[in-house]
């Protein structure tokens, strides 16, 4: 797991790894190297996690120890706050890793009379830098002073020079604070830290809660100045970087079955392209989830991974769905080739989709993905904001180099031009899929409105679902 | 009353001898042969030499008096210059002495 805990970037900027995925990316390598970084948000941002974190993965990953400074929690609580995301404090502290020292004032049990200054924290600070050879250390959150102390000017003065003092000793430090209003912090620690600047913020809308992060400052270094959504979940703290990643992804020729023969047949010969992404739209029951299924199946024939985003029915549902038609995919689900991740889109705002999305692919791996369906995110935001959402999601998707397939449905008085026009324009291949009442019968009919890059059918095809799955009638090509 | 000596156990954390920490000695050691005459012990720690103690009575600002005994433990923090003060923290009734 040791991996260079500094770079020199080209900026000529070193850098402190947080470990915190998304975070290192969007500062270009982490926090400065050997200075103090503000990290700001409200009440239950996520600043004594991300905090938290940067000192368990500097222990855990980069070989530097850490200390922890908290004014507010005593160190059994945040240990236990921190326990949930596999973070295990004592552990570390037994190890000599970390030291955690709780910085405790009583405004009631203090009398103030005549000059004093600080030197009792840095002592203790000195102490257990000492004790463990710390390289990183977290204050959380030490603007407390403020409210347990009456001289603001003598605590200012001593604010400075303890922030001078760990540039001294080369730290890099994260401090903590509390947002002010309409000021990054409520005692104007921006003043004196002010190498780099980290916002946090936890939006609700419509009773659906978004995290965001934002880079407010960073001297001497490039970085995203988004607001980056980010996720608090089992796993900790991730961010995920939205910048658009551009068109820097390698287009592959390799193709891959679509699990239909015949529909290869259609696309050419041979299928999709291996990290392209496909759009299957259609109104309700045209066959679009078999469809994705039976590519679910042939990724899984293949050996490859298959990660499958359910919005509509439940995974157990689903497979027993498929089963009658032919496509099993519950030995792939046994193996661990197929994973289901069932969700109700209400459950969370768009961004944290987004980011949960982002973080099973990269934790699963899949050389392919399904969303299914992808009309099931317009219920939590705007046409806009879906499509923008898209666009990160199948950016993320092509750099990774996974083959996305996003089944949309397709309101019944609407054409199909009408509502797809924004999400096709993302795609590479879109299919179409009607169910039309043709002699009294209804028939079901498929066909290829674009692919990009490879000749395909321009023919409306009729197809059947049989018991062995999807067949197309007129046999394809 | 009991004329048990050390009623008041007094605890003063310095770093290093400076000029602050000196002049809260001074002042220290001036109030209570002034008001507590035979009724207190001072203990002085200083954090440079022993700076694991600053923990233990979270201690932050220096100087730092801490009334250990009579408890409930009080702090007083600074040169102790303000004599009413230290004896209104000391909860020492000037009537008494």
């Amino acid at each position: 797991m040791q991996q260079p805990h500094s770079t020199l970037t080209r900026h000529g900027i070193p850098k402190a790894a947080t470990g915190i995925q998304g975070l290192d990316e969007i500062t270009n390598g982490g926090l400065p190297l050997g200075r103090p970084t503000l990290v700001c948000g409200g009440a239950g941002s996520g600043k004594t996690l991300l905090a938290a974190s940067f000192l368990v993965n500097g222990a855990r990953l980069y070989g530097e120890p850490g200390v922890l400074m908290t004014f507010e929690e005593n160190g059994d609580e945040i240990a236990s706050d921190v326990a949930s995301f596999g973070f295990d404090l004592p552990a570390l502290v037994d190890e000599g890793k970390l030291f955690v020292d709780y910085v405790r004032v009583e405004r009631s049990e203090i009398e103030e009379t005549g000059e004093y200054d600080l030197e009792g924290l840095f002592v203790r600070l000195d102490h257990a830098i000492r004790s463990t050879g710390a390289k990183r250390i977290v204050l959380d959150t030490i603007e407390s002073l403020f409210s347990g102390l009456n001289d603001a000017n003598i605590l200012r003065a001593e604010l400075r020079r303890l922030f001078r003092w760990l540039k001294d000793r080369n730290l890099t430090a994260i401090i903590t604070a509390e947002r002010g209003e309409g000021t990054l912090t409520r005692h104007g620690l921006e003043e004196y830290v002010s190498d780099a600047v980290i916002l946090l913020d936890q939006r609700v809308t419509e009773q659906v809660s978004t995290r965001r992060l934002r880079v407010v400052k960073y001297r001497g270094s490039h970085h995203g100045t988004n607001e980056y959504p980010f996720l608090i979940d089992r796993d900790g703290l991730s961010v995920l970087p939205v910048t658009s990643l551009g068109l820097e992804h390698d287009a592959s020729d390799e193709r891959i079955s679509s699990g239909v023969r015949e529909l290869d047949r259609m696309l050419g010969g041979d299928g999709y392209f291996r990290g392209s992404t496909v759009l299957v739209s259609g109104t309700a029951g045209t066959g679009k989830t078999s469809l994705a299924a039976h590519f679910a199946d042939a990724a899984c024939r293949r050996g490859e991974r298959v990660l499958y985003f359910l919005f509509e029915e439940s995974p157990n549902q689903l497979v027993r769905n498929m089963r009658s038609i032919g496509v099993d995919l519950k030995p792939w689900v046994d193996t661990g080739l197929l994973k289901f991740t069932a969700e109700r889109s209400s459950r969370a705002g768009l961004e944290t989709h987004l980011a949960s999305m982002y973080q099973s692919v990269r934790n699963f791996r899949p050389s392919v993905t399904i969303v299914d369906a992808v009309t099931n995110l317009l219920t939590v935001g705007s046409q806009n904001d879906v499509h923008a959402m898209l666009m990160r999601v199948i950016d993320f998707l092509k750099v990774s180099g996974v083959t996305g397939l996003f089944s949309s449905l397709t309101a019944a008085d609407s054409s199909h031009e009408e509502t797809q026009t924004g999400i096709s324009s993302l795609m590479d291949t879109w299919i179409a899929m009607t169910v039309d009442e043709v002699n009294r019968e209804r028939q079901r009919f498929l066909r290829i409105l674009k692919s990009r890059g490879m000749a395909h059918s321009n023919r409306v095809h009729s197809f059947a679902i049989t018991d062995n799955g999807l067949r197309l009638t007129d046999g394809g090509g | 009353m009991s004329s048990s000596q050390d009623d008041f156990v007094l605890r003063l954390y310095v770093a290093g001898q400076t000029p602050k920490c000196l002049r809260a000695f001074t002042n220290l050691k001036r109030i209570c042969e002034e008001y507590l005459t035979n009724r207190y012990r001072i203990e002085m720690i200083d954090l440079l030499l022993d700076p694991g103690l600053a923990r233990g009575d979270q201690i932050l600002a220096v100087p730092t008096l801490v009334r250990r005994m009579p408890e409930p433990v009080k702090k007083i923090i600074g040169d102790l210059s303000n004599t009413q003060r230290v004896l209104a923290g000391l909860e020492v009734s000037v009537g008494a002495a």
